[in-house]
């Protein structure tokens, strides 16, 4: 009898289908500069990218080590910070009360919009940079793990008190471990938002990093220059996100076991 | 019916392993009384139930035995020491068997000596030599995961009598196990629990469960949500043939005595919507 129930697809199908597609829009990407349907001066054709990227790679790897330095950095004090605040918040209800509507409020200001003033207090520098990229990463951090202390069972609470566990071993050996997975998930998050934010004050100042080679690339018009900056940022991200994936199968062994 | 003892103190002086004198519980702090004048002990290596519809107050007289929350009136004893209102001395077990899917089977079954001090290795070397006698043999490094539902409470039981003390508190533990695996872990709990000379309360609105498993059953009765404090209603002393009483409990809830107890508890509950 036919069944309906959905089947995961297999390993080989789920890196097929997304490079399959990938590769076909590259080809019609190609063909569609190539053959002159839209002006190669507006829209450099993959392989002028390509060209761009490798001609310009030393160039680019100075810059490229700049962002990555302040997006590490940024990341790290940004986590850090996520973590005291998420700490703060689940041990004392005031401090959640107060800063959680704050904290939520924080992220709807458009990080375009604080980088001309972090640059106007911290001058040009690495300090608006790393600034910019703590604020707009500690908030995933924040709230995810806030969620993932929250989310335990209040009877394993209950439990480790039968113990006569303290609340630092409450912490230590029931909350932390169970907020994890929902710290990475935030991490993942805060990761890709470390390079764009990097790059976005890089935009408005500064005399080193991949955001202010792109706008002196945008200035001059070189858009295949322009392009390969875009995919390098983009490969950073990946980059960074794939170390978050790595730090989590190290720091998680439990979660990739099969079940019973 | 077999003649009730109630206080083996007096006489015997026998000192139980936990005893409750008079205690009066209340969800909010005195508005609303939930059970008054529950009195109850139990021996050591003797299984006790508490039977009564869900609602009824049975958790929160849990918690208050084990400390967790403070009883308006009365007192918790624990081998004669009045420990009220204080956790951390007696073990305490769920229908949840809430291991830490993070930690190794080993390290979930040392938890309460680790965090009463002892070292991971020193407590390690301690749990390795009930594995074996637990029915867990092989599991030390397993997750939680990696196990099936009757094995993971066999664990939490481990958890369970490692916390000291010698007196356990189930709640409701084998209700989350499918109906065969229940059985088996009902005998099995028996006869570890009597073999260790365990104190255990067990609370469970499974009449069959109650007969099948305890020496004494309290009977409750009461509903706090509609404004009727649950009281003990009667206290049943269920008693077995030696065979019965080794651990197999299935051969017993065959019985017609199973049957006749069955019914003492069901007389009990009269009103409330158990049968």
């Amino acid at each position: 009898m036919a069944t309906n129930r959905l089947s995961e697809p297999s390993r080989t199908r789920q890196i097929a289908v997304p490079t399959a597609t990938v590769a076909i829009l590259l080809v019609v990407w190609e063909l569609v500069v190539r053959m002159g349907f839209v002006p190669n001066f507006l829209l450099p054709s993959p392989t002028q990218v390509v060209s761009a990227l490798v001609t310009d790679v030393q160039l680019l790897a100075s810059h490229a080590g700049t962002t990555i330095l302040e997006a590490v950095l940024g990341l790290a004090i940004g986590v850090a910070v996520g973590f005291v605040a998420a700490v703060l918040m689940d041990r004392f209800e005031t401090i959640y009360l107060a800063f959680d509507p704050l904290i939520t409020i924080s992220q709807t200001i458009p990080t375009v919009a604080i980088a001309p003033l972090l640059v106007l207090w911290f001058g040009y520098g690495l300090a608006p940079k790393v600034i910019l990229i703590v604020l707009t990463t500690f908030f995933p951090v924040a709230v995810s793990l806030v969620s993932g202390f929250r989310s335990v069972d209040p009877d394993m609470i209950d439990l480790m008190r039968t113990m006569g566990a303290s609340d630092l071993q409450i912490f230590t050996q029931v909350k932390l471990p169970a907020a994890l997975d929902q710290f990475f998930s935030g991490l993942r998050i805060s990761a890709t938002y470390a390079i764009v934010g990097a790059v976005i004050s890089e935009w408005l100042g500064g005399f080193n990093g991949l955001g202010v080679y792109m706008t002196r690339v945008r200035k001059s018009f070189a858009y295949d220059r322009m392009f390969a900056v875009i995919i390098l940022i983009s490969l950073l991200s990946l980059l960074l996100m794939k170390l978050v994936d790595l730090l989590e199968r190290v720091c998680m062994p439990w979660k990739h076991v099969e079940g019973k | 019916m077999p003649e009730l003892e109630k206080t083996p103190v007096e006489g015997g002086g026998v000192i139980p392993a936990l005893e409750a004198l008079d205690l009066t519980l209340s969800w909010d702090g005195g508005e609303h009384i939930v059970a008054r004048g529950i009195s109850l002990w139990v021996n050591n290596g003797e299984i006790v139930c508490m039977v009564g519809k869900s609602g009824c107050g049975k958790t929160t007289i849990l918690h208050a035995l084990s400390g967790l929350t403070k009883p308006l009136e009365g007192k918790v004893l624990l081998r004669g020491e009045d420990f009220t209102g204080r956790p951390g001395s007696v073990s305490y077990m769920l229908q949840k068997d809430l291991l830490i899917p993070s930690k190794r089977i080993i390290d979930n079954v040392c938890l309460p000596l680790v965090i009463k001090g002892t070292s991971k290795r020193e407590a390690h070397k301690f749990a390795a030599m009930l594995f074996e006698r637990f029915g867990l043999g092989g599991t030390e490094r397993l997750w939680p995961s990696q196990l099936s539902g009757g094995m993971r409470q066999r664990a939490a039981f481990l958890r369970t009598y490692l916390q000291g003390n010698n007196v356990a508190l189930l709640d409701e533990p084998f209700s989350a196990l499918d109906a065969i695996t229940r059985v088996d872990m009902r005998s099995w709990y028996c006869e570890m629990a009597r073999s260790l000379q365990m104190a255990s309360v067990v609370i469970t609105h499974d009449v069959d469960e109650a007969v099948t498993m305890a020496d004494r059953i309290y009977v409750l009765k009461g509903t706090p949500s509609a404004g009727v404090p649950t009281t003990i209603a009667g206290e049943i002393c269920v008693q077995r043939d030696e065979a019965m009483a080794a651990g197999n409990v299935t051969d017993f809830s065959l019985t017609p005595e199973f049957v006749s107890y069955k019914r003492q508890v069901l007389d009990l509950l009269e009103d409330d919507e158990v049968r």
